[in-house]
């Protein structure tokens, strides 16, 4: 893959930063199990200071994750896995992994799904919030500043010719991740059909600039699986009572 | 009412964004079109910028949306609104609902599912090649965006087959730059 280099650089710059900071910040010791909230009733003022230790490491830690992942999406499941798994141990290999599935299942971009997991299983909701907003903090700031400018930016002519290039560019990005994604599907009749129709339906709407959201799409298609699967279910059972 | 505008067309888009980035720029496109926030072409330099910037895309595309259209305020509740969704499922998920995914009406529906957005994207993808590549201006195909595609689709592609994982998608933007200013500045 071609975000391993990226991946690569970034992990070895968060092992240098995460590394000496780590001793003289005495970040409390995490006991890898279950966490939750079930907090021993051991020292109340101990617990509370704890928390906020917590609180701010997960912030960090992720920020730390949200700055320095370009690419986003799969460039940031090596680093969150280095960090929370190797370093911190605040969650196992295979809870990761099962987080990657789930991401892949529900919506949004899989470092924000990491972050919300991780957190709330060190820290319950509050840490959910402290992690998730530590992961889009850097990169909200970064990109805000550049929308105060991007519209000047652009007005240069040298810029405007390159980002003519880099349309075309991002055209091909986009074709390729598509391309990716049929590669690992299932290659089975009934996606396929799924697959090929959408991206039909879609070519048409695009071409004849038709208003009908692939949300409506996505929805279809999900309703109609779920109808040939209940047919099929009860066709099965019709035919086991036989 | 720009903030619930902006608030309702993200959290729409943070709902449906099955496969990742990509995924959520279709949606994201139809959403930014219809409000009539951005064109087309200032959405794809957009798309190039967060791409080249850390962070996941989707919410920096939230985040410029956002920014562009009502400020600070704008941008934080765009962000807010592409990443809740995901925040809320996830924290259903892990706590309540463990095996919601398992369930087999549910497998079922993200079996029409996801392949209807593989499609989508690639929908997309093509669209976006075509209508950058092949400009047609006052009755004549101009030449210069068909030999940037071509030569840049051989370079990314190629790269593939020659080393291993090919180039980085920065490094095809930092290509495509130069091949723009070389194409229309000299």
């Amino acid at each position: 893959m071609t975000v391993t280099a990226v991946t690569n650089t970034a992990v070895s710059i968060i092992a240098r930063e995460t590394d000496p900071g780590e001793k003289p910040g005495g970040c409390p010791v995490i006991h890898p199990g279950p966490v939750g909230g079930n907090d021993n009733a051991e020292k109340h003022n101990g617990n509370e200071s704890a928390n906020m230790n917590m609180f701010f490491d997960l912030f960090l830690t992720f920020a730390k994750v949200g700055m320095f992942t370009f690419g986003g999406g799969y460039a940031m499941i090596a680093l969150i896995e280095n960090i929370c798994v190797e370093k911190k141990r605040w969650i196992t290999h295979d809870e990761m992994m099962n987080i990657t599935v789930i991401a892949e299942s529900t919506p949004g971009p899989i470092a924000i799904n990491c972050a919300t997991y991780v957190g709330y299983k060190q820290n319950g909701f509050a840490g959910a919030l402290a992690a998730t907003i530590g992961i889009i903090f850097p990169s909200f700031c970064i990109i805000f500043v550049i929308s105060r400018y991007l519209d000047h930016f652009l007005e240069i002519t040298w810029i405007a010719y390159a980002f003519r290039g880099i349309r075309i560019a991002v055209g091909i990005l986009i074709l390729d991740a598509a391309v990716k994604m049929l590669q690992k599907m299932r290659k089975k009749p009934r996606p396929l059909a799924f697959m090929f129709s959408a991206f039909a339906v879609m070519l048409l709407i695009n071409i004849f600039s038709v208003r009908i959201s692939s949300i409506i799409l996505m929805l279809t298609a999900g309703l109609i699986s779920l109808i040939i699967f209940i047919m099929s279910k009860s066709a099965a059972k019709g035919g086991a009572g036989k | 009412m720009i903030f619930l505008e902006l608030f309702f067309g993200f959290l729409k888009v943070g709902c449906f964004a099955f496969g990742g980035a990509y995924g959520a720029i279709p949606l994201i496109r139809e959403a930014v079109l219809s409000y009539g926030w951005l064109d087309d072409e200032m959405l794809t330099c957009m798309i190039a910028v967060s791409e080249s910037t850390p962070g996941p895309i989707m919410v920096n595309l939230a985040t410029y949306v956002g920014s562009s259209q009502a400020g600070l305020p704008g941008s934080i509740i765009a962000t807010l609104a592409v990443v809740l969704p995901s925040f809320i499922i996830i924290l259903l998920i892990t706590a309540l609902l463990k095996t919601v995914l398992k369930n087999e009406y549910v497998q079922a529906v993200l079996r029409g599912l996801k392949p209807c957005m593989i499609g989508i994207i690639l929908a997309t993808g093509v669209c976006m090649i075509l209508r950058n590549g092949i400009v047609i201006q006052s009755g004549t195909l101009l030449i210069r965006p068909l030999i940037l595609t071509a030569v840049l689709g051989a370079i990314y592609f190629g790269s593939e087959k020659v080393m291993n994982g090919g180039i980085s998608p920065i490094l095809l933007i930092c290509i495509s730059a130069v091949a723009g200013l070389a194409a229309y500045g000299l």
